[in-house]
């Protein structure tokens, strides 16, 4: 079976964080590739580290040693503005909590990417409906995040991560605020976009049943070590 | 992002917060309108002084008299004085010739005299002077009681409040009646009559010259048309020290014997009515030193009180100074109150800060944000403080004008706002709320996208 082509590559990345006297290692030499195309679950248990590997990945926290490779170019050695460009044109992200702005509505939610991006408003408009109805809340546009139940907020922050047509989706515990129909329905949602538009998915969850279902391949970490690596399925 | 979005997300922000951002703002417009009101105050009571100078003629104007040695046989001259060309008598071609000089406005000479004022059975002998009609506009004559002349060459008197005392118990009910004024007419002696007695001429002349000079009492019948309570304009070159005041064409027409006549008939100028001093009025007081200099150049004596509007000036922009420091304060105390809504601001949306990062918002970004709210703070705070400023300065005008009339005076214009101040107060307020702004907006930039999201 032809190999794609590496994406990501994180190589013996370790993150410290000092508390006082003591240094703690959140992830500790930690080499994973990603390949294009791939849903990559992220599994371990609480305090693992998975979510500062994931942190590092998407572009919002810098190793403290190694090197993160994204299409060649190391997020270590990126400065600030390329960083948050970064974040801006090749990721979207979706976070456990949601993380919609609630004094806006959900399509002014949608929208704020593309003002980051400085798209201008005609296709700004085209693409928030086009997201919008990608996860089927077309509908609730000009509701505002408390009006919406948790399942329809969490597709709201993926309709969110879609619109900008990121090249890799990072979701941290995605299904962890949801129950576990909802839960299932954000996957299935998130497998199906991923199917749809070639996509490199990695998502950081504890829930393995649900890894195992959704992801072509699964990782688990371990006191910010990784401990196996699961081969693509 | 763009300028744009920015505004618009900024607007929503402080809309959000509707209340506290009102209320920094109301801040921001309570120091502003102190600022503008202290400083409307400086600059209307500047402008007041000004115009009050500017009217009374004081500072628009070269006094100019004859450079003539009247210095008496034992005195000797200053050691370091040349000897000078003694100039020309001030007659009417040099009154003609000086208004010829650009800049200026008007040249009148001071006709001052000594005259016996006969009402009803009363006699007073006093002092009269001959007003120009430029005194009209002077200011001096506000709030008289009656009117001011009504042509430049008409009969007419205005009578010092004083000396009307003097003609009757009731000084307002002189206005409309008549006095007669007995004064010395300064009039040639006739060719012929100088021929009769050429003999005694000569004697009286000694020159040999024929003509000369006769003293004639003469009586003229004018209508007192106003009373006034004050010395208007003293000075030298004002108005003041007379007890009656005549139209100064008028008075000219009178051919009244001056004290420089006999100087003029012992020089031999008798033919001629010369004038003591002659007024020579400017468009503007920055006019005042070329006339005057060109005036010199001709030969003439001038003095001018240039040198007291300089120190005048002086004292106002000490005063601005001052009242701009105290007036500043209270910015000082409203830019606290931003630094303190915006610091607010951010530990409320430290979160909302990191799902911006999170989404591709850069540190300037954010940055931007975070002025773009404190600066729209400043412009309505600043807008909304000249306004009141305005009002405040309204209210003192209104306030003094009631309390002038009621020491029956006209009211003035204590507190003015040139464009220049309102547009300043303004940009003063941005400024003010963008240095404010300036640590908050740069703490919500430097926050760690991670440590903000996890933020609760």
């Amino acid at each position: 079976m032809p190999t794609a082509p590496l994406l990501i590559q994180a190589e013996s990345v370790s993150r410290e964080y000092r508390l006082g006297e003591s240094v703690i290692r959140a992830v500790d030499a930690v080499s994973l590739a990603v390949e294009k195309g791939e849903f990559l679950a992220l599994l371990g248990s609480s305090g693992s580290g998975k979510s500062t590997l994931l942190n590092m990945m998407a572009g919002l926290d810098r190793p403290t040693s190694g090197a993160i490779r994204v299409r060649e170019r190391n997020l270590a050695e990126l400065e600030a503005d390329e960083l948050a460009r970064y974040r801006r044109e090749t990721v979207g992200m979706v976070f456990q909590t949601f993380n919609l702005l609630p004094r806006m509505t959900l399509e002014e939610n949608v929208e704020l990417p593309l003002r980051l991006a400085e798209v201008n408003r005609h296709e700004r408009q085209a693409r928030v409906g086009e997201a919008l109805e990608r996860v089927r809340l077309g509908a609730r546009s000009r509701h505002r995040p408390s009006e919406l139940s948790g399942g329809e907020q969490q597709r709201g922050a993926l309709a969110r991560a879609l619109v900008n047509r990121p090249a890799i989706l990072f979701a941290d515990e995605p299904t962890g605020n949801l129950d576990s129909v909802n839960g299932e329905q954000i996957l299935l949602l998130l497998r199906e976009i991923q199917d749809s538009l070639g996509m490199t998915v990695i998502m950081v969850t504890h829930e393995r049943p649900l890894a195992e279902k959704f992801a072509n391949r699964t990782a688990l970490l371990s006191d910010g070590r990784l401990v196996s690596d699961g081969a693509r399925r | 992002m763009k300028t744009r979005d920015l505004s618009e997300l900024a607007a929503r922000n402080l809309r959000e917060a509707v209340l506290r951002n009102s209320l920094t703002t109301l801040g921001v417009a309570v120091g502003v309108a102190s600022l503008v009101a202290m400083l409307s105050l400086g600059v209307g009571l500047q402008t007041l002084a000004s115009q009050r100078l500017t009217r009374s003629g004081l500072f628009d104007a070269v006094f100019v008299t004859s450079q003539r040695n009247f210095r008496g046989p034992r005195q000797s001259p200053p050691p370091d004085s040349s000897p000078k060309r003694e100039s020309r008598p001030l007659d009417e071609d040099v009154r003609q010739q000086l208004s010829k000089l650009s800049n200026v406005t008007e040249v009148y000479p001071q006709i001052r005299f000594v005259a016996d004022v006969r009402y009803a059975s009363k006699s007073e002998t006093t002092s009269v002077l001959g007003l120009p009609d430029s005194s009209r506009s002077s200011g001096a004559f506000d709030g008289m009681t009656g009117a001011y002349f009504s042509s430049p060459t008409a009969n007419e008197a205005i009578l010092q409040v004083e000396f009307a005392k003097a003609l009757s118990d009731q000084p307002p009910s002189l206005v409309g009646k008549d006095l007669t004024l007995r004064y010395a007419e300064r009039a040639a002696l006739s060719k012929v009559a100088a021929d009769d007695d050429e003999a005694l001429l000569d004697i009286m002349t000694g020159s040999g010259k024929p003509g000369g000079i006769s003293i004639v009492p003469r009586e003229k019948t004018l209508r007192i048309v106003g009373v006034i309570e004050s010395d208007p304009s003293a000075g030298i070159g004002g108005f003041g020290g007379a007890r009656v005041y005549l139209p100064l064409k008028a008075v000219e027409q009178l051919h009244v014997a001056q004290p420089d006549d006999m100087q003029a008939f012992l020089s031999g100028n008798s033919a001629k009515p010369t004038y003591m001093a002659l007024t020579v009025r400017v468009h503007s007081p920055k006019d005042v030193p070329q006339v005057e200099a060109a005036i010199k150049q001709l030969g003439f004596a001038t003095f001018s009180l240039l040198d007291a509007t300089k120190g005048l000036r002086l004292v106002f922009t000490v005063f601005d100074l001052f009242l701009g420091l105290f007036g500043s304060l209270a910015l000082t105390v409203a830019s606290l109150g931003i630094i303190n809504t915006l610091v607010m601001a951010i530990l409320e949306r430290r979160r909302e800060i990191g799902i911006l990062k999170a989404l591709g918002a850069t540190d300037r970004d954010v940055r931007s944000l975070f002025f773009a709210e404190a600066g729209a703070m400043g412009l309505f705070g600043g807008l909304f403080g000249v306004a009141l400023g305005w009002l405040i300065g309204s209210a003192l005008t209104w306030g003094t004008t009631i309390y002038l009339h009621r020491q029956n005076l006209p009211g003035v214009k204590i507190s003015y706002i040139p464009w220049w101040l309102a547009l300043g107060a303004i940009a003063f307020a941005i400024v003010v709320s963008l240095v404010a702004g300036l640590y908050p907006a740069s703490r919500a930039a430097r926050l760690n996208p991670v440590d903000a999201l996890r933020y609760e």
